[in-house]
């Protein structure tokens, strides 16, 4: 078998030269915006995303969700563009748009047949620069996100410990905070504290134009000088790190609430792209998640869910291009008949068993052919490519490590992967959130409106 | 970057829970912001019959050195007769041992190669899908291991328990879900006596009594040639795809087409349906049987609705609830084609106390439409966006493979997409309305609400 697969993955390797891999074009504007192009000729189409440099990291104390209630009401109007004026002329064009927050990056995009990319300039760049943010659709507004709020989370247990869980693994980090904000600071939100926050923000030396799809490098450029290129930058401050406190020792809590399933979430502080002092490091993490839990032929899968039959699922997640140092987490169900710390047990011989077993060259070569694989895929989809380059550059990283990612993770040994497990899958940087469910039927438990 | 990074971010709305839709330009309300026509060329579908009379319908995408193989059998749960679960059961139990490989082996043979596999079931549909680099020995090795899959699954009983108790622990997580329940609810009491009723992965009871048997017969009588789809898309020529085909589907029995399902019978009369659960929301969803695929009504029906709740932001129910009064981040309308007559449904989610006023803003806006449809402007700017975005429907192999097995499991015409745009400009103002005022009748709607009273 594993002669085989070395010759597959040799295969694969071959492949990758052939297609090609489209360049990125890079330029920044004299106002200090950065724009990418990749050309893509296969379909008449485009994608185009604005992305800024704020998030739910990014955010203070008492003004938590900040960035994403901005974030919806940027299509509640500009000067020239009125209420939902912005949609209704993307719509009318044939496109689809939406936006999304996320910890570290705030962003937009629209997809279009591919003359009509000036018309989502034009709108972008006035809604950078130009919104008016009523008070009379921010009060609306706010409420949508309150709802947001409880469709996301209040309602749904395994999210609502995902977020205490959080909240208890990160003290000083901005991690702590959930990315839609706690209910009170939604409440206590003022138009004022947004208009702030979009002035603090909202500027072209703070953002990436990312832009994907059948069009002409340089065309794009001269249309983005012609629509960003005039507006004004501003100063934008520099934060204050906001480091993580080191953990010293083990932290678990319990989340209480209606439920049928006990959940556990299992995280482990681990150092990222941007801030590893060891580059491979990440890279290695990045394997050892995938070989524990990365594919069905995983270890999870198939001795936890399949052979010993303890877990009824079980998730591996970790975001090597995370902003600031991040979890590697497990969360897991466990298989009817088994307690949450059984299967606790369970992961935690697995974690022990890659710190003292060195991993085969045959799992090893496995997630590298996954790695190789997607790289192809994902040229199936301008979304996903436009996706990738603007999240690395918004998180500091630069896009280059998108097509540096494929060789890291080819570099990676077997030694490694147990260097990371035994550095950073130790018990003093463990927080574990388990689900304890209550009643469904008892009122009493019912969750309340904070 | 792989799949087990899981990325945390918020949608500033609701992604269409339907494919959304089509587009161009006629009128210039904006000059400025105008651009010029956009071309309708579609996709030029191949299509042929295997041996043993499957249908195989094919798309030449040579730009990327990837296949997507999407095969189809019309063994979806509406299937399931009394024993609900069963396709879905069925479907699932496919990749669990198969050929000379067991479990382990088949997804180590798929990981190995970077291959992508999986499965799923619907009421209409049991799935099976592929996605390979077409590099010589790793196709052969995916194709391989696809075809055992279809051809030899082993349905062992261990491996069978197994999955029976990972469907049941999945059942059990559905009902901490205010959203499913209600989904559950509402296709339970539409359906009623009809096969659509019950959930496609079933209950806990009828699961429970599923046997290895009942698996084997169904698997017989519904995995066979005639009763099969396969859609092809990527950089193969026509004769590799056509040795795909018959490698993956080829040596199944030719067997029999599934039977034609019994008609929807409509709603008599108004129902309300009320589920008490703790949650801080009402879910709520009216609706009523709706249209088929191929409905001589789909037109006027889909350019309708994208008006009143389909066509996200601009929507009439999104106006209403969400823009005008922050009722809900989510609230929709849409009509789900199937086989036979498939759900019309309007949704949404709002806090407990304001369940009583969604639900009349909801009521009060479908009627509305009904008894005055459309305006010439609503028309003219749901047009504009369905045909203008034309290209984004066929942009990916993806989207593309998805569209061409729907075509042949429904049994459209091959040349769908390419006069979907003309008929969706023939659509008029009277046509909407007349089509409205014949399939939904606001005063026998189903009415789901599942949260504290």
């Amino acid at each position: 078998m594993l002669k085989n697969i070395v010759l597959w993955l040799a295969g694969i390797m071959l492949v990758l030269p052939q297609i090609g891999l489209a360049q990125v074009h890079e330029t920044t504007l004299s106002n200090g915006m950065k724009v990418l192009v990749k050309e893509d000729h296969r379909a008449p189409v485009v994608v185009s995303q604005v992305w800024y440099k704020v998030g739910a990291s990014y955010e203070d104390n008492g003004i938590t969700g900040i960035s994403h209630v901005l974030e919806h009401m940027m299509f509640k109007g500009t000067e020239k563009h009125g209420t939902g004026e912005f949609s209704r002329i993307i719509a009318e064009n044939g496109g689809r748009e939406n936006a999304f927050t996320g910890r570290d990056y705030t962003a937009y995009f629209q997809q279009l047949e591919k003359s009509r990319l000036p018309i989502s300039f034009q709108l972008e760049a006035d809604r950078m620069r130009n919104l008016t943010l009523p008070e009379v659709e921010f009060k609306k507004e706010v409420e949508v996100v309150m709802e947001e709020r409880r469709l996301r989370t209040e309602d749904n247990p395994r999210a609502l410990t995902q977020e205490q869980f959080y909240a208890a693994a990160f003290v000083s980090s901005p991690y702590h905070n959930p990315i839609i904000g706690w209910m009170d600071d939604l409440k206590n939100l003022t138009v004022d504290d947004l208009k702030t926050w979009y002035g603090r923000w909202y500027a072209p030396n703070n953002a990436t134009l990312v832009v994907v799809g059948d069009v002409d490098a340089q065309a794009v450029f001269n249309l983005a000088e012609q629509y960003f290129g005039k507006l004004a930058p501003s100063e934008v401050r520099t934060m204050k790190p906001r480091p993580e406190i080191p953990q010293l020792g083990a932290r678990n809590i319990a989340v209480k609430a209606p439920a049928k399933l006990p959940y556990i979430l299992m995280g482990y502080k681990v150092p990222v792209v941007n801030t590893a002092t060891e580059e491979w490091e990440p890279y290695a993490l990045e394997m050892l998640a995938g070989i524990l839990c990365g594919s069905n032929s995983a270890r999870f899968p198939r001795e936890l869910v399949r052979e010993k039959q303890i877990a009824a699922g079980v998730t591996a997640g970790y975001d090597l291009f995370a902003r600031q140092e991040d979890l590697l987490v497990f969360d897991a169900t466990p298989a009817e008949g088994h307690s949450i710390e059984e299967l606790r047990q369970a992961i935690e011989e697995q974690i022990e068993r890659i710190k003292t077993e060195v991993v085969s060259e045959e799992e090893l070569a496995r997630i590298k052919a996954q790695v190789v694989a997607h790289k192809v895929y994902e040229q199936d989809s301008v979304f996903y490519q436009a996706m990738q380059m603007g999240l690395l550059e918004t998180v500091g990283a630069g896009w280059q490590k998108l097509d540096e990612y494929p060789e890291r993770i080819r570099a990676v040994t077997a030694e490694q992967v147990q260097a990371v497990a035994r550095k950073y899958l130790v018990d003093d940087g463990l927080t574990v959130g388990i689900l304890e469910p209550q009643s469904l039927t008892d009122k009493s438990l019912a969750s309340a409106e904070h | 970057m792989t799949r087990m990074q899981k990325i945390l971010v918020l949608f500033s709305f609701v992604v269409a829970i339907i494919v959304i839709s089509v587009f161009w330009i006629t009128e210039q309300s904006n000059r400025e912001l105008t651009a010029a026509p956009i071309s309708t060329n579609g996709l030029s579908i191949e299509n042929w019959q295997t041996r043993n009379g499957a249908r195989v319908l094919f798309v030449h995408a040579p730009q990327l050195p990837m296949v997507d193989v999407r095969i189809v059998f019309d063994a979806g749960s509406a299937r399931d007769n009394s024993k609900a679960g069963l396709a879905s059961f069925t479907n699932g139990m496919l990749n669990h041992g198969a050929g000379e490989w067991d479990t382990n082996t088949l997804a180590e043979r798929f990981d190995s190669i970077g291959a992508q596999y999986s499965n799923s079931a619907a009421r209409d549909m049991a799935v099976l899908q592929l996605r390979s680099l077409t590099d010589t020995p790793l196709l052969d090795t995916a194709v391989s291991t696809m075809m055992a899959i279809v051809n030899e699954p082993h349905f062992d009983q261990n491996e069978l328990e197994r999955l029976r108790k990972q469907v049941l622990i999945s059942l059990k997580s559905q009902l901490q879900s205010p959203g499913t329940i209600a989904d559950k609810a509402f296709y339970r009491t539409l359906y009623s006596e009809h096969p659509y009723a019950m959930p496609i992965a079933g209950e806990p009871e009828t699961v429970t009594a599923i046997s290895r048997e009942d698996i084997i017969e169904f698997y017989k009588q519904y995995y066979v040639g005639r009763n099969a789809i396969v859609a092809i898309v990527g950089a193969l020529d026509k004769a590799e795809a056509r040795d795909m085909a018959e490698r993956l589907v080829g040596n199944l029995p030719k067997g029999k087409s599934a039977p034609a399902l019994p008609n929807v019978k409509a709603l008599q009369q108004a129902e309300v349906v009320q589920e008490a659960y703790p949650s801080s929301q009402t879910h709520i969803l009216v609706g009523q049987p709706g249209m088929k695929r191929g409905d001589a009504d789909y037109f006027d029906l889909y350019v309708g609705n994208h008006i009143l709740g389909g066509g996200g932001f601009g929507s009439r129910i999104m106006k209403v609830i969400r823009d005008d009064n922050g009722l809900a981040y989510s609230c929709y309308s849409y009509f789900l084609p199937m086989r036979e007559d498939g759900p019309f449904i309007m949704g949404l989610q709002t806090k407990n106390e304001s369940r009583d006023q969604a639900l009349e803003l909801l009521g009060k806006t479908l009627r509305e439409f009904i008894e005055q449809g459309p305006t010439a402007d609503e028309l003219a700017h749901a047009k504009k966006n369905i045909t203008g975005g034309f290209p984004l429907r066929i942009d990916s192999n993806k989207d593309i493979v998805e569209y061409i097995a729907m075509l042949g499991f429904y049994d459209l015409p091959l040349d769908y997409l390419n006069t979907f745009n003309s008929k969706v400009s023939a659509v008029t103002l009277e046509s909407i309305k007349d089509a409205f005022a014949r399939r939904v009748e606001p005063g026998k709607l189903l009415t789901v609400t599942v949260g504290q009273q």
